[in-house]
């Protein structure tokens, strides 16, 4: 379970996360929505310890990881994963030395068996055949397929899915979503997804929340959400350019909007 | 007017003080990981082979016409002075003590340093600094620790090959243009060289090593924009590079004559 209470983030005078409250439950995937730039990634990376957040609590199956060592931390980080917006395959490595990455770096295991956990966590997201691929020679929507192959890999307990089918057509974008919502009931990790993309969300999310001005100004079910009369959230799911959202006269938290 | 100097004066104080901390930090935060297991001999072999045949022939091109060019200018005044048979000597001392460390490190420099920081600039861009982080290694031990490894030892070995080299331009134009014969030349640069010159210039070289690796890593790490940043960077580091190393090179002269009187 993933508790966040009264977190707090600012780059300079850009303050991104304003006392922010979320709670995860276990087995359970929280889609995050919101536009561009409100947080969304600087989120994952402050549950990660990436970031570090200026205020605020974090708690990663009850242990406060915001006051934690590096080498405690890291204890924390084992059991989670992070598949980024653009994969962040290490470019030197072919697919299969990225996806066996964490073995070879952690666990002292004989080339047979990390050869055939890779070909599993490589199977487990459709691929087979790409192990001698470089990350250049991927096109984007297997890049994050080995991303996410890559985190299979140290069977973690939580996934974070940092806008996982953006720059993918809408084909590959459905197997993405397929992927997480199976790897969810299969694997029973506790997911967090942050995108933009309406259709996965609906797709994936058990709850959804909404940031907007670094909060959490929205939380429910699919159904909830899509049914929802804050205008806010209404702009956003609908997609229009006209609303709230774009006024540009909102004056919140120090933010002209 | 005075206020406006103060206050420049005061800006750059506080800026390359911030930086030389900055610096110093990484650097002995690498020195410390390098110790800290599990060791991985293998990434600081493979930046080893990147550094030193990666540069060898470039650097042993340049120590080899510096030798040739050395030679002739010194030909012409010590010709009149009919001093000539010097030149192996004065040749041969300079090198080792000052031309092969500092044009080998520059060299090195240009090449490596610059590749080091646009490598972990873009790096940085792409996330993938990120998720070293993510998987719970530590980017300075993954990164830096090989690099300045591989630099600390491969840079005095290229400038062993560079000595070498440079004297062997010396002695070809000696041989074919100023008539000193092979057993003259090689009596009169055994004559006047000694351990502690070779081994000034090899000192200064770990120096260099260690300011190149730190520098090309820190710039790096600093970039945060795409493709304009990292080109940035990598300018900014090998001309702080260049900078340091000179700088570096003058206090290591200063203090080996007036302190060791070497």
């Amino acid at each position: 379970m993933i508790e966040i209470s009264h977190l707090c983030k600012s780059f300079g005078q850009n303050i991104v996360l304003n006392n922010l409250n979320l709670k995860v439950n276990s087995g359970e995937t929280k889609v995050i929505i919101g536009r561009s730039g409100v947080g969304k990634s600087v989120l994952l990376k402050n549950i990660m310890g990436i970031v570090q957040p200026d205020a605020g609590s974090i708690k990663i199956n009850g242990v406060e990881v915001t006051g934690l060592s590096e080498k405690e931390y890291n204890k924390i980080r084992m059991q989670m994963g992070l598949v980024f917006q653009g994969g962040a395959l290490f470019d030197s490595m072919n697919v299969e030395e990225n996806v066996a990455f964490v073995l070879d770096e952690f666990m002292d295991l004989d080339r047979q068996t990390v050869r055939n956990r890779v070909k599993d966590s490589l199977a487990m997201v459709g691929l087979k055949d790409v192990e001698k691929m470089m990350s250049s020679e991927l096109s984007g929507g297997m890049r994050k397929r080995v991303s996410l192959a890559r985190i299979l890999c140290m069977e973690p307990q939580i996934i974070l899915y940092d806008e996982p089918t953006t720059g993918v057509d809408p084909i590959t974008a459905d197997a993405i979503n397929n992927l997480i919502v199976e790897l969810s009931h299969k694997l029973k990790v506790t997911s967090i997804v942050v995108t933009h993309d309406m259709t996965s969300a609906y797709k994936i999310a058990d709850s959804m929340v909404m940031l907007y001005h670094g909060q959490v100004i929205a939380e429910g079910t699919s159904e909830e959400i899509k049914n929802t009369k804050h205008p806010v959230v209404r702009q956003f799911i609908t997609g229009e350019a006209e609303g709230p959202i774009t006024e540009g006269e909102n004056l919140i938290f120090g933010h002209a909007k | 007017m005075v206020k406006t100097i103060l206050s420049i004066t005061n800006n750059f104080l506080v800026t390359f003080i911030r930086y030389a901390g900055q610096l110093s930090l990484l650097f002995l935060r690498s020195v410390y990981l390098l110790f800290v297991p599990p060791l991985k001999a293998d990434r600081i072999l493979t930046q080893m082979l990147r550094v030193g045949p990666g540069s060898f022939f470039i650097s042993a091109l340049v120590a080899f016409f510096i030798g040739i060019i050395m030679s002739l200018q010194m030909a012409y005044q010590m010709i009149e002075l009919s001093a000539e048979i010097y030149i192996p000597s004065v040749v041969a001392v300079s090198l080792t003590r000052e031309l092969a460390p500092v044009l080998t490190a520059l060299i090195v420099a240009g090449r490596f340093g610059a590749g080091i920081t646009a490598e972990i600039g873009s790096m940085v861009v792409t996330e993938q600094v990120d998720a070293l982080k993510a998987f719970a290694v530590n980017p300075v031990k993954y990164l830096v620790v090989p690099r300045l490894a591989a630099l600390v030892v491969m840079l005095p070995v290229l400038t062993i090959f560079a000595d070498l080299i440079g004297i062997f331009g010396s002695f070809v134009l000696c041989i074919f243009k100023l008539d000193i014969s092979a057993p003259l030349f090689y009596s009169m640069v055994v004559q006047s060289l000694t351990m502690k010159d070779i081994m000034t210039g090899l000192i200064k070289t770990i120096c260099f090593g260690a300011i190149i690796a730190t520098v090309g890593c820190h710039e790096g790490f600093k970039v945060q924009s795409g493709a304009e940043g990292v080109g940035k960077a990598t300018t900014s580091s090998v001309v702080l590079s260049f900078i340091l190393i000179i700088v570096a090179d003058c206090l290591f002269t200063t203090v080996f004559y007036f302190i060791f009187r070497v």
